[in-house]
């Protein structure tokens, strides 16, 4: 395939060494994560507001910002999901101006995982692999499986084995191999990278991670032309690895530098589960040292990860933008997830609940002001993580099928606690 | 001896050993030998300081030494050292 002239190299984030845009994630020679480099005045020649504005409505009109060398042959449809104004949330948390970047709804497995991986997979085809994995906390999974079994590529998923449900159907699904590890999901991620390059596979976040990472930053992208081209005050992001946030950060600053947005003042915000929110805690104790967590505990499984691989630059872009981070309690996660859902009409997952628990303790606290604006991040859909809500969300109430019952049971009861 | 899983990156340098012994006490000890055994491998381990690089978790047998003692772990005759590259979250 002919190479774009846009997509240049990998590079090290650490010590800036270039590699050939192969199946390679880390330099040989520090172990920094390679990331993938740009030509920007060539793409600044190619890219103005107007292509953009003609393409399709996917995170594909963003192409020329994204690590392949065609066309992508896998998730054309991903990515370009609402943009929506929560006024009613707003009031209840306390800030002038709410927006919800809703992946809930992304396809097709209604997470932010679709975007990584009609990257990743896009990538994988054109350096030619035929199978192609993943370690995963359950959405990364559910994405793999899907766009794989569509692509035509078989597919292996590893996942830690007490994951719920509906991750662990979601896969199962579409005829992937699932293979379910005894362990946290640090251990599954050990063993893939283990595995990773010993069988010739494609494993999205590990050999093809610096392709496969660089798909987040369509939702940066996409948030900034959403809201009429300008970057918003603050974002509020979930972390686990902490690549979401790094990678959005790097997306306002690609939009600046292409000069497709104003130089405005921005911040990002991350949160955590307190389970297990090494980024938090690290940030909270004014240090870029990531102290791992050896055995995390949360209902936040899909935010799970003790060993971030990105919490460093996580940290950075925090500190550089003048952002912070908060981490909430199961408890607070539940009451993040019914507010989305009773004053924006949005189910979430337990990372949802996350990063609105949160957002509320950071208004609270002045991090993000009370007269500003801000875009919450919501990473996935509440129908993949129902074992969180049970009977913590009330039940139907039962009547028999005839008016009297619902007079006397319903109507009556409802009208007098109304008048009180 | 103890023995120690190469992860590809640095294959180069063992002859494309995936596994290879190195003698030691602690963890230090032994990328102290393995150093001897394969020149500049510890250079890509540990930085100028001689810590373990932020990038690169060493576990002996499944426990990271992150949690255990650092450079300062133990190590006996029949453990088994994986040096594994951080990566991505999912």
């Amino acid at each position: 395939m002919e190479p774009t002239p846009f997509f240049s190299n990998l590079k090290c984030r650490e010590c800036g060494r270039l590699y050939p845009k192969q199946a390679i994630h880390v330099c040989d020679f520090d172990f920094g994560p390679l990331e993938a480099a740009y030509d920007y005045a060539a793409i600044g020649r190619s890219l103005t507001k107007k292509t953009i504005e003609s393409r399709p409505h996917s995170m594909w009109r963003y192409r020329e910002l994204l690590p392949i060398d065609g066309e992508p042959t896998v998730g054309a449809q991903v990515g370009f999901t609402p943009l929506v104004k929560a006024d009613r949330l707003a009031k209840v948390l306390g800030i002038r101006e709410l927006w919800i970047k809703n992946d809930t709804v992304n396809y097709p497995t209604l997470s932010f995982k679709d975007r990584v991986v009609s990257v990743a997979l896009s990538r994988a085809r054109e350096l030619g692999f035929e199978v192609v994995a993943c370690a995963s906390t359950g959405n990364l999974a559910n994405s793999v499986a899907a766009n794989a079994a569509a692509a035509g590529l078989k597919s292996y998923v590893l996942i830690p084995a007490d994951l719920e449900q509906g991750k662990i159907l979601g896969s199962l699904v579409y005829g992937t191999q699932v293979i379910g590890i005894n362990g946290a999901y640090d251990q599954v991620n050990r063993l893939c990278s283990e595995i990773a390059g010993k069988y010739g596979w494609g494993f999205v976040n590990v050999n093809l991670r610096p392709y496969y990472a660089e798909g987040s930053k369509t939702m940066g992208f996409e948030i900034c032309e959403q809201l009429g081209w300008r970057i918003p005050q603050h974002t509020v992001i979930p972390m686990a690895s902490g690549s979401l946030l790094t990678k959005i950060h790097k997306s306002y600053k690609e939009f600046i530098q292409l000069g497709l947005v104003e130089d405005t003042k921005f911040s990002v915000h991350g949160t955590q589960a307190t389970g297990c929110a090494p980024i938090s805690h690290a940030i909270k104790r004014g240090t870029d040292i990531v102290k791992p967590v050896p055995k995390p505990e949360t209902i936040v499984k899909s935010l799970a990860i003790g060993t971030p691989a990105d919490g460093y630059y996580a940290i950075h872009s925090m500190k550089q933008t003048g952002g912070s981070a908060e981490d909430v309690s199961d408890e607070e996660v539940v009451e993040g997830i019914r507010l989305l859902a009773e004053y924006a009409g949005i189910f979430a997952e337990t990372a949802g609940g996350v990063t609105v628990a949160g957002a509320k303790k950071l208004i609270a606290s002045g991090h993000i002001g009370a007269n500003d604006s801000a875009v919450l991040c919501i990473t996935g859909h509440g129908l993949k993580t129902q074992e969180a809500i049970v009977g913590k969300v009330g039940a139907p109430r039962i009547i028999a099928p005839n008016i009297r019952e619902f007079e006397e049971k319903i109507y009556a009861p409802d009208a007098a606690a109304a008048a009180l | 001896m103890p023995s120690v899983r190469i992860p590809t990156p640095l294959r180069k340098l063992t002859g494309d050993l995936e596994v290879v012994q190195a003698a030691g006490a602690t963890i230090s000890e032994v990328l102290q030998s393995l150093d001897q055994a394969f020149p500049g491998l510890k250079e890509r381990i540990c930085d100028d300081q001689g810590q373990v690089r932020r990038f690169v978790n060493v576990f002996v047998n499944d426990e990271d030494i992150r949690f255990l003692e650092e450079g300062a772990t133990p190590v006996k005759e029949t453990d088994e050292i994986s040096i594994v590259p951080a990566i991505a979250g999912g």
